[in-house]
């Protein structure tokens, strides 16, 4: 045990001390806070002010066009060829061309632009073409506008998880979706990165040539195991300096954009729509959140999730997923002499891991999907796979089934390893086949 | 108990050969013992199971009268003939890590690490990292994480690979001096000049057996060819029965050398006074074979 710890101490400092720990611990979580502040920035500032000119060719779209904060309409009577040389001369930013047929043929609007055109203006332009010819073909029917504002019924729901204890809970779906997501990615590039970590460090010492005079002093069972503990500690250290950095920063970032400038920025949202949407909108407020408010909610919502569970649980998953790859990576190192060698024994590991990373990917938000279901009781996929169900709460049952089944193989697999690397660690020279590895699990201490 | 490490019948497979064949001997305390053999003979696996990095199929192996186990590590150091540092660790950092592996406490290793950083003026190097060293610095190094816990038996394989010749002398002085503080000293290596002069003992390993053992002296004394060299001035006639003139030669001016035989029964003295009433001697001595010669005859003789 002391031996353990020994070069446990030794796997920790040589990697703390490293700069590349540091550069990569303290950049990720900038990265990350960044991105989020970037994110508000993006939603609640609004951009230089475009100019768009029309070539309204149907007529119909007189006076449709409102100027805003962000976009001011022109129209033009020109044709497209001096429209565009306008674009050329930067006298304007973007061209729409509405053809005659636009009624019948909507799919037919084109819109021209130098530099490309932001998603919002886009979806500005088509929306207000699609809600005119939507008026217009109402009224050739005869149905009245009012009848229809009224009809125009908003459906939003709010889901409820209800426990068996009765307990009720509201539920985000989007909010769980993300995490789940979010967690699923960063279990699958932990587990692989710090494997891949342990799997250099022995190949290091078998090419260092230092395995023989360690050997003579500890157990290989003991090397084997100080290095991955020591390695993992590692991952757990950038995970609390993740964890209380991001906390640090997005608290920070966020109250650099106090709430009176997100209800500004829904205001200046409302005031952009048309004055009959904004009636319909002031009537329904306190139902049907704006934009800007929904993310307030989601916010809100994501808080209502049981964070220091699912943290505790990543902890926990991340620590014996990782010991179970980690040995079988620390298996392939002893087996090599060196990392080119390794490619033929990464394809067998990094199926297991890829195959619960796309079953995360793809059915995350799918609470009771079957797959996933499976996938997350089985060991060498549930890690990865869980981390996609935890938001959206798992039964107690099974997530101490999935915990039991992986800390149980997680020890068949040290186990298993322990053997290979054993025998692997002393063997030179030849580049060795499954079948070679396979005896050396039979072989006398 | 006179015996550091008895190894009793000792055999050791793998897949597709066997490696030590029911091999035995017998390490006297105090001694440096030459673990001779050719490549492949099977001398690494036995220091591996004295080492303990693999165990025996078969076979025992006692340590200071009991047998072998995991408290005898720290009293063994072992410098593998394939050795390596950690090339980004710093060189101090190393050897206070390598040391409390062999069981030293951090205050003991840094200690006894100071007395040899002053002993081979070594100290600037404390905080170098170890790629930054010469090949000869860094096995410098090696033998001082070797001998540092002060181990009662002491394994070298090929010690000297690898050192200029005064790194050489440096460490051959050192294993000396550690001789005479005590510890016992294995020795394996097939260069046969630094055998033959700092061995005491020696066994020899060939094809997974043992083929010889014993002091140094004694072997010596097995195989010597009762020949003898003489260097003279005159002419060298019949000696009469019992000696055979193997053959002679001029070698500069007046003086000729000859390697002559006696039967092993006639006292040597008999030789010199027949030799007196014909020439004039200048020089006269035992032809003993050297552990070179030893070494070829018992190699080949077992490949025949």
């Amino acid at each position: 045990m002391k031996n353990i710890l020994l070069i446990l101490r030794r796997e920790y400092l040589v990697r703390i001390k490293k700069k590349s720990f540091w550069v990569m611990t303290l950049l990720m979580p900038i990265l990350i806070s960044g991105f989020y502040a970037l994110l508000f920035w993006g939603v609640f500032n609004s951009q230089e002010q475009q100019k768009v000119s029309i070539i309204d060719e149907s007529g119909a779209f007189t006076q449709k066009f409102k100027n805003s904060e962000k976009v001011k309409f022109e129209y033009l009577k020109l044709p497209l060829d001096s429209a565009i040389s306008r674009l050329n001369q930067k006298q304007t930013d973007i061209v729409a061309v509405i053809p005659q047929n636009i009624m019948d043929d909507p799919s037919s609007l084109r819109i021209y632009t130098g530099k490309g055109v932001g998603f919002e203006i886009q979806n500005k332009i088509e929306n207000i073409i699609q809600n005119e010819i939507r008026n217009v073909k109402l009224a050739k029917a005869g149905i009245d506008q009012k009848i229809l504002e009224e009809a125009d019924v908003n459906v939003s729901s709010k889901v409820v998880v209800v426990s068996k204890e009765g307990e009720q809970k509201e539920q985000n779906t989007l909010a769980s979706t993300i995490l789940g997501t979010i967690t699923v990615i960063l279990m699958f590039s932990t587990v692989v990165g710090f494997g891949v970590q342990v799997m250099r460090g022995v190949i290091e010492e078998k090419t260092n040539r230092i395995i023989e005079v360690i050997i003579s002093s500890v157990k290989p069972f003991q090397l084997m195991m100080g290095k991955i503990l020591g390695v993992g500690m590692v991952g757990l250290t950038q995970f609390a300096l993740w964890i209380t950095l991001t906390f640090a920063l997005t608290t920070v970032s966020s109250s650099l954009l106090p709430a009176n400038q997100i209800k500004k920025a829904a205001q200046q949202q409302m005031s952009e729509m048309p004055q009959k949407d904004k009636d319909k909108i002031a009537k329904k407020v306190t139902e049907t959140p704006s934009d800007a408010g929904k993310v307030m909610g989601f916010l809100k919502s994501a808080k209502s999730l049981n964070i220091p569970l699912i943290i505790g649980c990543f902890l926990f998953y991340f620590l014996f997923g990782y010991l179970f790859y980690a040995s079988v990576y620390g298996a392939i190192g002893s087996a090599v002499d060196n990392e080119t060698d390794t490619q033929q024994f990464m394809f067998p590991i990094m199926l297991p891991l890829l195959a619960g990373y796309l079953i995360g990917l793809m059915t995350a938000g799918q609470a009771d999907n079957k797959l996933l279901f499976w996938a997350s009781i089985i060991p060498f996929t549930a890690p990865i796979t869980m981390m996609a169900r935890l938001p959206f709460g798992v039964e107690p049952w099974e997530l101490i089934l999935s915990m039991t089944l992986l800390v149980i193989s997680t020890i068949g697999m040290v186990w298993l390893a322990a053997k290979i690397y054993r025998v692997g660690i002393l063997m030179y020279g030849k580049k060795p086949s499954f079948k070679e590895i396979g005896k050396w699990l039979f072989y006398k201490g | 108990m006179n015996n550091i490490l008895e190894v009793h019948n000792v055999v050791k497979r793998y897949s597709q050969h066997t490696a030590l064949n029911n091999v035995s001997l017998n390490i006297p305390k105090g001694v440096i013992f030459g673990l001779l053999g050719p490549n492949g003979a099977g001398k690494t696996s036995l220091i591996r199971i004295i080492n303990q990095i693999t165990g025996p199929d078969e076979g025992y192996v006692m340590f200071d009268g009991k047998k072998l186990n995991q408290q005898h590590i720290k009293e063994i150091g072992y410098l593998p003939e394939e050795r390596g540092l950690y090339k980004k660790m710093k060189v101090g950092e190393q050897l206070l890590y390598l040391a409390q592996l062999k069981g030293l406490s951090e205050k003991e290793a840094l200690e006894k690490l100071k007395a040899w950083f002053i002993k081979f003026d070594i100290k600037t190097w404390w905080t170098k990292n170890v790629e930054d060293l010469s090949k000869g610095m860094q096995q410098k190094i090696q033998f001082v994480a070797t001998v540092l816990h002060e181990p009662q038996l002491i394994i070298l394989d090929e010690p000297f690979s690898g050192f200029d010749p005064i790194n050489a002398d440096l460490i051959k002085n050192e294993i000396l001096e550690l001789k005479e503080k005590g510890s016992t000293i294995i020795f394996s290596t097939h260069r046969m000049e630094s055998v033959e002069e700092l061995c005491d003992h020696i066994a020899l390993i060939n094809k997974s057996e043992k083929v010889l053992d014993g002091a140094k002296s004694e072997i010596k004394e097995r195989f010597k060819t009762h020949t003898y060299n003489v260097e003279y001035a005159g002419n060298l006639g019949e000696i009469g029965n019992g000696f055979e003139i193997v053959k002679t030669e001029k070698i500069e001016d007046n003086f000729s050398a000859a390697t002559i035989k006696i039967q092993p029964d006639i006292p040597v003295n008999q030789l010199v006074r027949l030799l007196i009433d014909q020439v004039e001697l200048r020089s006269f001595g035992e032809n003993i074979p050297s552990m070179n010669d030893i070494f070829k005859m018992v190699v080949n003789e077992t490949i025949d």
